[in-house]
C-alpha cells in the first residue's frame, strides 16, 4: 500500500464511475427518452465530478504532509543541536530522512532513531489520511455528480466547462512559474542586500565568495570574502564579446548567401547543416572546448610566442560563438526572406548587381530584425552556463585580456550553488543576486528584441 | 553621384561611365558571395571538426583492452558458507584467486613484482567471477578461461597514451609492469574488443568498468516525467489562449509572460527547482521526478508557442464545417483542430524533449550531479542523467575517461539525432498542404 497505488484506485474508481454514468444515461435512452446530451457525457461528467476533488485533495496532502512534518520533527531534535552554530535543518532533516530510508552508517543517534520512528509513524497517518479523504471525495462527489443524471440534465454543457476552466487554469502555470521565479530570486536576494550593500555588489572589484565556515575556522580567510561582481560581469562581457565577433560575420553572410545567392539545392543542404549547431547539447560544446580548443589554443599561442591560460576566455567565447551561429543565421535569414521582392526588383530594374541590392536595399530595409537576432544571440551567450562552466574556469580576474582566465555570472551560479549549500551565508545568497541581474539583463535584451521586431514588422504589413 | 549632375549626360557618355565601373561592381559582387561561401564553410567545418573531435576519441572508448586467464574456481575460496547466496560469494576470495592464476602466467618474484602485479587487472575482476558463479553454479570446481578488463592505466598504454619511452619515474606504471604485459601480450592474452561494461556499466570511479546505464535510465525516466507533464500542460495551455481567452489584460499579461520564460536562461530554473521544489515543498534532491518537473517548466514555452503555431495553422473552414453540422465549440477542437493540428505540436514537443534530454545546469543545481551508483528503480530513487554524467567525466583525470566521456557523447547525440530525426519525418509524413 502506498501513494501509487492509491493513485490508481483513485483512476479506477473514476472509471467506474464513468460506467455508471454511462450506463445510466444509455438504460434512460433505452427507454426511448430524449437526452440532451450523447450518453458517454453523462459518464465523464460523474468521472470528472469523482477524480478532480479526491486528485487534488491526494496532492494536497502528499505535498503538505512533508512540510508540516519537516518542522514538527524539530521538536525532537536535542536543544544543543538546534542551538549549536552549525545548525543546519537540511542536514538534520536528511540524516533523518536517511534513518527512515534504512540507509545508515555505524550507530545513529538516540534522537535520530525516535525522530526517524516518529516520521514513519507519521507518514504512516498521513497516508492512511489520504486513503480515507480521497477515496471518500471520490466515492461521494461522484455520487454527487451521478444523483444530478437525468433526462434533461445537460451533461455536455456542463463537461465542457470543466474542460475549459481546466485549460484555463492550465495556461496559469505560466504565471506561477514566473511568480515562483521572482520569487525564490527575489527574497534571497533582498536578504543578501541586507548584509552586502546592494552599492558593493554592483560597482565592487573584487569577487571572492568565501563560507562563513571558512571565515570562522580561522584558516587565515577571515575577512577576505568580498561580493563585488563587477570581474563577473567584465567576464560575461568579454565572453560574449567573443562570440559575437565569431558568430555574427559568419551568421550575417551565411545567411545571406543562404538568402539571396544560394540555389534551393545548396540551401536545403547547408540550412539543416548550420541548424545542427543549434541541437547540440551544451554539455557537449563544454567539452569539446575544454579538452580540444583550449589545448589547441594554448599551443598556438605559444607557438607565436603568447602566453594563453590553459582556461582562456578565448576558448570559450569561440566555441560559444559557433554555437549562437545559427540563432543569427537562422533568424536573419527569415528576416532577410520576409523583404518584399518587389524592393529587390525595383534594384534590380536599376541596373544594380546582387551585391548592391543587398547592401543598399535588402540590409537597411532587414536591419531591425537582424538586429533584433544579434541582441537575442547576446541573451543566448550571456545566459550559457555549461562552456563557461567547463572551459572558463571560476578564477574571478578583472580583465579584458581574452586570453586570461575570466569567469561568468551563470559559472559562479552553478559553482556556488551546486553540491552542499551553507543557507543564510552570503555565499550562497549572492547566487540568488547574481541570479537575478542577469534575469533582468536578459528580459530587458528580449523585450528590447521584440520592440525592435515588432516595429519592423509595421513597415510592410 | 556624379558631380556634373546638372548637365545631361547623352547615352553615349553614360553607357561609357557604367562600362568602366562594371567590372569592379561585378567584382565586388563576387567578393560578397565568396565571403558567403567562406562563412558557410567555415561553420560547416566547425561542425565536422567537432564530429571529428569526438568521434575519433568516443569510438575507441566504446572498446576496451581484455586479458584472459585460465582460473580455477575453487568453491570453497569463492563461497565459503556454501549456500552460493551474494554474500557467501561477497565475502569469498574471488580477487586472490584471479591474482593466483595471472601469476601463473607472468611469474612474478618476490613481492615487489607482486604488487605491480595486481595493478593489471581492474578492481572489479572478482566482481566479475561473483556475477558469472551467480548465473550458473555449476562452473564452480572447474578451470574456464575467463576474460577480465585490464586496469584504465595498462589500458592507455595499450593506446599508447603512456609511451615505453618515457622515463620510468614519470610514468604512470613503472617497468616491471610493462614487462609482465608484454608477456601477456606474446601469449596472446591480451584482446581489444567492444567493452562489456560503457553501455550495461553503472558510474564508477574506476574508469574501465564506468558505464553509462545508470545515467541513461535516469535521462529516459526524467524526460518521461517532463513529458508526462509538459505535453499535456502545453498542449492545453496553447488550445486555451488559441480558442477560449478572452482578449483582456491577463490574457496578454499571460502571453508576455511565456515569450519571457522562453528567454530565461536555463540556469534559472534550476534556482526555481532549487528554492521552491526542495526548499519550500521539501522535495528529496536527485530524483528524476524533480529534474523532469523543472526541465518541464523549461520546455513548456517551446511547446505552447509551437503548439499555437500548429493551431493557428488550421483553417477555418474546417472549423466552419465542424460548427455547420452542430459540433459545439470543444467538440470541434478536440474532434477536428487537435488531430489536425497534431503533428506540428508533437514536432514542437519532441524539440522541446531533445533540449531537455541536452540540458544539463539546471539538473547540476537540484543535485542530480551526486555519485550515484545504484541504477535508479523508479522517479523516486535518486539518479543522474546523461549529460550531467558527462559534465562529471570531463572532470575526471584519469585518461581513460575522456574516451569514456566522448563515447557517451556520442549516445547522447545518436538519441538527439533519431529524436530530431523523428521530427523531421513526422512533419514531412503529416503535413498537409490547405
Amino acid at each position: 500500500m502506498n501513494e501509487y497505488t492509491l493513485l490508481i484506485l483513485l483512476l479506477l474508481i473514476s472509471l467506474l464511475w464513468f460506467y455508471f454514468g454511462n450506463k445510466t444515461a444509455l438504460s434512460l435512452k433505452n427507454k426511448q427518452l430524449k437526452l440532451n446530451s450523447l450518453p458517454h457525457y453523462y459518464g465523464i461528467y460523474v468521472a470528472l465530478y469523482s477524480i478532480i476533488p479526491s486528485l487534488f485533495s491526494y496532492l494536497l496532502i502528499l505535498v503538505f504532509d512533508g512540510i508540516l512534518f519537516s518542522n514538527l520533527i524539530m521538536e525532537f531534535v536535542p536543544k544543543e543541536i538546534l542551538n549549536s552554530p552549525d545548525f543546519n535543518k537540511i542536514i538534520v532533516l536528511a540524516q533523518i530522512d536517511n534513518a527512515v530510508r534504512g540507509i545508515y552508517f555505524g550507530e545513529q543517534p538516540d534522537w535520530v532513531t525516535i525522530a526517524s520512528n516518529q516520521m514513519i509513524e507519521w507518514n504512516n497517518q498521513s497516508l492512511i489520511l489520504n486513503f480515507f479523504c480521497s477515496i471518500s471525495l471520490a466515492l461521494g462527489i461522484g455520487y454527487l455528480g451521478f444523483k444530478n443524471i437525468h433526462q434533461e440534465f445537460r451533461s455536455r454543457n456542463s463537461v465542457e466547462k470543466i474542460i475549459i476552466s481546466l485549460l484555463g487554469l492550465s495556461s496559469i502555470i505560466a504565471i506561477l512559474t514566473t511568480i515562483g521565479i521572482v520569487f525564490s530570486v527575489i527574497f534571497e536576494s533582498l536578504r543578501f542586500f541586507a548584509i552586502i550593500p546592494a552599492s558593493e555588489f554592483l560597482f565592487g572589484l573584487t569577487w571572492n565568495p568565501q563560507f562563513e565556515g571558512a571565515e570562522r575556522a580561522g584558516s587565515g580567510q577571515e575577512g577576505l570574502a568580498s561580493y563585488g561582481s563587477v570581474p563577473l560581469f567584465v567576464g560575461t562581457f568579454l565572453i560574449s564579446l567573443i562570440a559575437l565577433c565569431v558568430s555574427v560575420p559568419i551568421g550575417l553572410f551565411s545567411a545571406v548567401y543562404l538568402s539571396e545567392y544560394a540555389n534551393k539545392k545548396e540551401r536545403s543542404i547547408f540550412k539543416p547543416l548550420l541548424e545542427i549547431l543549434a541541437g547540440i547539447p551544451t554539455v557537449v560544446y563544454g567539452f569539446f572546448a575544454a579538452l580540444t580548443v583550449a589545448p589547441l589554443m594554448r599551443n598556438g599561442g605559444s607557438l607565436i610566442g603568447l602566453d594563453v591560460a590553459s582556461e582562456s576566455a578565448l576558448a570559450a567565447g569561440f566555441v560559444m560563438g559557433i554555437m549562437i551561429i545559427p540563432f543569427i543565421s537562422s533568424l536573419s535569414d527569415d528576416v532577410i526572406n520576409a523583404v518584399p521582392q518587389s524592393l529587390r526588383d525595383a534594384g534590380y530594374g536599376l541596373g544594380s548587381t546582387k551585391n548592391e541590392v543587398i547592401t543598399n536595399v535588402i540590409i537597411p530595409a532587414a536591419l531591425p530584425g537582424i538586429i533584433a537576432s544579434i541582441i537575442l544571440a547576446v541573451s543566448r551567450a550571456i545566459g550559457e552556463t555549461m562552456i563557461v562552466v567547463m572551459a572558463a574556469g571560476l578564477a574571478a580576474n578583472l580583465s579584458f585580456n581574452p586570453l586570461d582566465a575570466v569567469t561568468t555570472v551563470t559559472a559562479q551560479i552553478v559553482t556556488i550553488l551546486v553540491g552542499d549549500q551553507e543557507f543564510e551565508s552570503a555565499k550562497t545568497l549572492s547566487a540568488f543576486a547574481l541570479a537575478l541581474t542577469l534575469i533582468v539583463i536578459t528580459l530587458i535584451l528580449n523585450f528590447y528584441a521584440l520592440h525592435v521586431v515588432k516595429k519592423y514588422r509595421e513597415q510592410y504589413e | 553621384m556624379n558631380k556634373n549632375n546638372s548637365k545631361m549626360l547623352t547615352a553615349d557618355e553614360a553607357s561609357k561611365i557604367v562600362a568602366s565601373s562594371v567590372i569592379r561592381r561585378r567584382k565586388k559582387d563576387a567578393r560578397l558571395k565568396t565571403y558567403g561561401r567562406i562563412a558557410i564553410g567555415l561553420a560547416v567545418s566547425f561542425l565536422i571538426f567537432l564530429f571529428v573531435s569526438i568521434f575519433s576519441k568516443g569510438i575507441p572508448g566504446f572498446f576496451q583492452y581484455y586479458v584472459t586467464l585460465d582460473v580455477y574456481l575453487d568453491r570453497d575460496r569463492l563461497d565459503p558458507k556454501g549456500d552460493l547466496s551474494p554474500e557467501s560469494l561477497y565475502n569469498g576470495d574471488a580477487r586472490s584467486i584471479v591474482l593466483e592464476s595471472l601469476y601463473k602466467v607472468i611469474n612474478p618474484k618476490g613481492r615487489k613484482e607482486k604488487k605491480a602485479a595486481k595493478k593489471i587487472i581492474s578492481s572489479n575482476a572478482d566482481v566479475r567471477i561473483s556475477k558469472m558463479v551467480l548465473d550458473n553454479s555449476k562452473i564452480l570446481g572447474k578451470t574456464i578461461s575467463i576474460t577480465f578488463a585490464v586496469d584504465d592505466d595498462i589500458d592507455s598504454f595499450l593506446r599508447g597514451y603512456i609511451k615505453r619511452e618515457t622515463p620510468s619515474s614519470e610514468r604512470r606504471i613503472n617497468d616491471t609492469v610493462i614487462k609482465f604485459v608484454d608477456k601477456l601480450s606474446a601469449e596472446n592474452r591480451i584482446s581489444y574488443k567492444f567493452s562489456d561494461y560503457i553501455l550495461t556499466g553503472s558510474a564508477s570511479r574506476s574508469p574501465e568498468i564506468a558505464g553509462i546505464k545508470g545515467a541513461f535510465i535516469g535521462s529516459m525516466l526524467t524526460l518521461a516525467v517532463c513529458f508526462i507533464i509538459a505535453f499535456p500542460l502545453g498542449v492545453a495551455t496553447a488550445v486555451y489562449l488559441e480558442e477560449f481567452a478572452p482578449k483582456n489584460r491577463i490574457t496578454e499579461i499571460i502571453e508576455v509572460n511565456i515569450n519571457n520564460l522562453a528567454a530565461v536562461p536555463s540556469v534559472v530554473f534550476g534556482i526555481l527547482g532549487l528554492a521552491i521544489f526542495i526548499g519550500v515543498f521539501g522535495m528529496p534532491r536527485s530524483i528524476p521526478l524533480l529534474g523532469g518537473m523543472v526541465l518541464a517548466l523549461m520546455t513548456l514555452p517551446t511547446i505552447i508557442i509551437s503548439s499555437r503555431a500548429a493551431i493557428r495553422a488550421v483553417p477555418p473552414s474546417i472549423k466552419d464545417a465542424a460548427y455547420g453540422i452542430g459540433a459545439s465549440k470543444l467538440q470541434t477542437i478536440f474532434h477536428h483542430v487537435l488531430p489536425l493540428a497534431m503533428p506540428g505540436m508533437l514536432t514542437g514537443t519532441i524539440i522541446g524533449m531533445a533540449q531537455a534530454l541536452g540540458e544539463t545546469a539546471p539538473l547540476l543545481m537540484i543535485g542530480m550531479v551526486a555519485f550515484i551508483v545504484d541504477i535508479p528503480g523508479g522517479v523516486t530513487d535518486p539518479g543522474t542523467v546523461l549529460p550531467v554524467q558527462i559534465f562529471m567525466w570531463a572532470d575526471f583525470a584519469e585518461r581513460m575517461f575522456i574516451q569514456k566521456t566522448s563515447s557517451a557523447i556520442i549516445v547522447l547525440l545518436v538519441f538527439l539525432i533519431f529524436m530530431n530525426a523523428a521530427a523531421v519525418i513526422l512533419r514531412k509524413k503529416l503535413e498537409r498542404r490547405w
